[in-house]
């Protein structure tokens, strides 16, 4: 199997629903996913949604996504193409939103520690690790019915339902 | 096996005699919350093959986030939710000035001891005072317990937090949350279920109560709760009495059959022990809830601008003790007011607090969220300093990434108003008598 390597955008602690994706665009931005690309992370990082690239991951201290419940906050990454969240912890209402929208969530502190923006990184999903120049680092894997709903792509695929374009 | 009021919650909901922490479940809630938000959950339950919802009757939803609509876009969100209520038969259905979803479930009785609600917004556990699991969850799994009727939930471990003693004059149960997320942090319920518990609850009103439990939601937990005690139930059976006067017995009745209580032997993962009596008037800092300080550590910093309102403090008890310090005296910053709900703004209207409010130069607002998460009037512009009773402070959430927001109890806001600093409300009852 070949695996990827991911481009690394690093975060701190804390990082709220509010700075990922504002709450002034709730009930005006849903689905159209220009437009959630366009406000990822505004308030956080003002550089990120024009620089982001298919394919890079988010790598984020404690706590990453608390706040709000708004599901832009997981869709905005996706729709700007991210492909995985690394954090030592996540709010659990962005970590449960992030699985039913097939977003990949990875609770991994040591390499959370080992990594700074720009790096490369490898993510092994079979063998539950991740690399980082050369050095392996394991994260748990999820309880297998979550696993499921992941893999389907969200919990709307999973129950049979088309996703949203 | 002895169990948590959580774990009784989710055995009830999941049908079964036990539950462990750890263990995913899958639950079947009594009710499922949504606000404003209904129309993108219910474009995502167009996707799913069911097309109907599967329970009607268990669905709940209030226009609250942005009422009345300010824009044009708003107010066809607003319509799509109607046309979506009336085509589905969702009878719990509040129209734009009822007021937040979280206190118009409890003032109505569709959630009450018991029962599980799984709400389409973050401060779902607010419930969890009347004796109720509360839980936010995101919008497609919403769109998908429409269609199902059920949802997994990882049942949680259980913090207790034990309250003794009573707080001290012009302390209430705001500080006392201000106080557990600065010294737990905003991650340290994360996951967790939050219990309350001891002989200090008595002397806590149930106003006081909700925002015990809506105030978790900053502290990370999953859900927050107390068992129902007779404070519990004196304010179920005047307010359903009110609300619902035809049948108010019979739901009463409901909630007594369906009332949990945790095991006296019940195994919690954390327990903290809080002296009321030690608690002092704390404001929280931009732009983080755990940026918290005492009151008595933030002197004259000026403000803009103050919001007394949202599901966390816009109830009767929050505006009589901002109509208290700020009776007979003029505001120097504005203030901006918005009761939690309908009734509230009826009875703050029926005892003279919102003329108070009003002659001091305060702005009253339809009963709803406001500008708390930046969606609706009274934002702010870049370099303003808020003082608000409401729940987050974070960067831009009241609509300006280049404003400050600062959190504290309903009177040091009106205190604050008047005085245009931030300031102790006895300092400004003191000013205002010397004259």
């Amino acid at each position: 199997m070949t695996r990827t390597a991911h481009r690394v955008w690093k975060y701190g602690d804390n990082v709220n629903t509010d700075v990922i994706f504002p709450g002034k665009y709730t009930y005006t931005v849903s689905h159209d996913r220009a437009a959630l690309a366009r406000h990822a992370l505004e308030d956080l990082d003002p550089v990120f949604a024009e620089g982001v690239s298919r394919g890079d991951v988010i790598v984020a201290g404690r706590n990453w996504g608390n706040g709000s419940s708004r599901e832009q906050a997981v869709t905005c990454l996706i729709a700007a193409g991210v492909h995985a969240v690394i954090a030592v912890s996540f709010a659990r209402i962005y970590y449960r939103n992030a699985i039913n929208s097939g977003l990949l969530v990875i609770e991994c502190a040591d390499a959370v520690e080992a990594v700074e923006s720009g790096d490369d990184i490898e993510i092994d999903l079979a063998a539950t690790r991740i690399l980082v120049a050369g050095q392996s680092y394991a994260f748990p894997s999820l309880p297998p019915q979550v696993l499921e709903i992941l893999d389907a792509g969200g919990i709307i695929p999973w129950l049979g339902g088309r996703t949203l374009a | 096996m002895s169990m948590t009021l959580t774990e009784k919650l989710l055995a009830r909901a999941s049908r079964r005699e036990r539950v462990t922490p750890g263990e995913i479940i899958i639950v079947e809630p009594d009710v499922v919350l949504s606000h404003d938000n209904s129309a993108a959950i219910a474009t995502i339950f167009g996707q799913l093959p069911q097309g109907r919802v599967k329970h009607p009757d268990r669905l709940a939803i209030t226009l609250d986030h942005a009422v009345p609509p300010p824009t044009v876009k708003h107010a066809r969100n607003h319509a799509e939710i109607r046309r979506f209520v009336r085509e589905q038969g969702i009878e719990n259905f509040f129209e734009v000035g009822r007021g937040i979803c979280h206190q118009v479930l409890c003032e109505e009785g569709a959630v009450g001891p018991g029962l599980t609600l799984l709400g389409a917004d973050s401060h779902s556990p607010h419930c969890g005072w009347l004796g109720s699991f509360g839980a936010g969850i995101g919008r497609s799994e919403t769109a998908a317990l429409w269609a199902t009727g059920e949802l997994w939930l990882r049942v949680p471990e259980t913090m207790r937090i034990e309250l003794n003693g009573s707080l001290a004059i012009g302390v209430t149960a705001k500080d006392l949350t201000l106080h557990l997320i600065g010294l737990l942090s905003a991650d340290g319920a994360t996951y967790m279920a939050v219990e309350f518990a001891g002989d200090g609850l008595a002397g806590i009103s149930p106003d006081s109560r909700a925002v015990l439990t809506n105030m978790m939601a900053e502290m990370g937990a999953k859900n927050a709760c107390m068992a129902p005690d007779e404070v519990t139930w004196a304010w179920l059976e005047a307010n359903l009495a009110r609300t619902r006067p035809r049948d108010f017995r019979e739901r009463l009745n409901y909630f007594r059959q369906a009332a949990l209580y945790p095991d006296p032997d019940a195994k919690y993962a954390l327990n903290h022990v809080v002296d009321l009596s030690q608690i002092e008037p704390m404001v929280s800092c931009p732009h983080a809830v755990d940026k918290v300080k005492p009151l008595s550590a933030l002197r004259s910093k000026t403000v803009d601008v103050g919001f007394i309102g949202t599901c966390t403090n816009g109830r009767l008890e929050d505006i009589a003790s901002a109509a208290e310090v700020v009776r007979g005296k003029k505001l120097a910053a504005r203030l901006l007011v918005i009761p939690a709900s309908s009734l509230v703004l009826r009875d703050a209207v029926a005892a003279g607090y919102i003329a108070d409010l009003i002659d001091a130069g305060a702005t009253i607002g339809t009963p709803g969220c406001g500008p708390c998460m930046g969606n609706h009037m009274g934002v702010l512009a870049p370099g303003e300093v808020c003082i608000s009773s409401a729940n987050r402070n974070f960067q831009g959430r009241m609509g300006e990434r280049d404003a400050e927001i600062y959190l504290a109890n309903p009177a040091v806001v009106a205190a604050s108003c008047v005085a245009g600093k931030i300031i102790h409300p006895a300092e400004v009852v003191r000013a205002g008598d010397a004259k």
